[in-house]
């Protein structure tokens, strides 16, 4: 176990944290239909719990949560998300982005909208968290 | 000066904040506050707007996070 | 004066802010300078369209039951937040990127004063 600092307490300190930090950011992410949050903020707060520990245990201890080579992927996954959403909307008739033409049986359409904007959701808040790791670990210079 | 031709901080009269705007339009801001929950079922505003009404503003800018992530890892990587 | 004092104040410190940030763009011969200019002009820009879209008497744009959404002056324009909540974001990536072209030039000319560099670019 070769951490970046020598002192105790800032690992600790860290490995106490940022879970919080992330749990943080799932609330925030889901509770985005009722109150301030969203994808953008949800996905800012996940980053922050993993640079954390990024910059408290060692970049090689902290391969465990979230790989730097799976970053990239998993950025153009978020985009695709999004992207594919609006697709399907455009080939089951309607326009693009038109979430009331996804096939989803049995729903009125305001209800429709309001699952399509959480699964989006998820999207944006995968491609920002892992755009802004992806790019600290490039900073980084490792 | 210029500045004095600006409403002033919250004035209710400024034409961003009325429903329909001199030239005639509708305004999109009053649109969404009396649309937004009936379209979606959605009470915060900013995120029917975000995510549904504005959907294709905010494809854009995850392809912006996307590039710029890109970019970054293209200009600093190393040459083996 | 006064009135305009009070209604327009908000307006006057983020031009201050504006004029320093694009004095530090332009003047500055740091490159680490210049960013942070670059990031005062956001910061800037951003808090004039959240203060456009404030209105007396208005609350948050959040559906409230007991507040009728029929009658728009009783919440805040919720099209300045959005598109500011969007621009926040790509703020950081442009910093992030022009991090990485200030890091990828200093390891090509070893310093980040402007004059230095453009004399060993020669």
């Amino acid at each position: 176990m070769k951490s970046q600092t020598d002192s105790p307490i800032i690992e600790v300190a860290a490995r106490g944290l940022a879970p919080v930090i992330q749990l943080i950011g799932i609330y925030v992410f889901f509770h985005g239909h009722y109150g301030p949050g969203g994808g953008f903020q949800g996905g800012v707060l996940l980053a922050a719990g993993v640079l954390l520990l990024r910059m408290a245990v060692g970049f090689e201890n902290s391969q465990v949560q979230v790989p730097s080579r799976k970053t990239l992927i998993l950025c153009s996954v978020g985009a695709l998300i999004f992207a594919g959403t609006g697709l399907v909307a455009l080939l089951m008739g309607g326009n693009f982005m038109d979430y009331a033409h996804l096939p989803v049986p049995g729903m009125e359409a305001a209800d429709i909208r309001y699952y399509a904007i959480l699964f989006i959701e998820i999207g944006v808040t995968m491609a920002v968290m892992t755009a802004l790791i992806s790019i600290y670990d490039d900073l980084l210079g490792t | 000066m210029t500045v004095a031709d600006l409403p002033p901080r919250g004035d209710i009269g400024a034409p961003i904040q009325q429903q329909v705007n001199p030239s005639g339009t509708d305004v999109a801001g009053a649109y969404y506050i009396e649309y937004a929950y009936r379209d979606t079922h959605t009470p915060n505003m900013v995120a029917v707007v975000l995510a549904d009404y504005r959907a294709f503003d905010t494809l854009g800018e995850v392809i912006v996070v996307f590039a710029g992530a890109i970019g970054c890892f293209f200009i600093l990587r190393r040459r083996t | 004066m006064l009135e305009l004092l009070k209604g327009h104040y908000a307006y006057f410190f983020l031009m201050l802010l504006f004029v320093i940030g694009l004095y530090a763009m332009m003047m500055k011969k740091n490159l680490m300078k210049k960013i942070m200019g670059m990031s005062m002009v956001q910061s800037a820009t951003i808090m004039v369209w959240i203060v456009a879209a404030f209105k007396h008497g208005g609350t948050v744009p959040i559906l409230d039951r007991s507040i009728p959404v029929d009658n728009p002056d009783l919440y805040i324009n919720p099209l300045p937040h959005t598109l500011m909540l969007t621009a926040i974001v790509v703020a950081v990536v442009t910093l992030g990127v022009s991090f990485a072209l200030v890091i990828s030039i200093y390891r090509n000319f070893k310093s980040l004063d402007e004059p230095t560099i453009l004399k060993r670019m020669k």
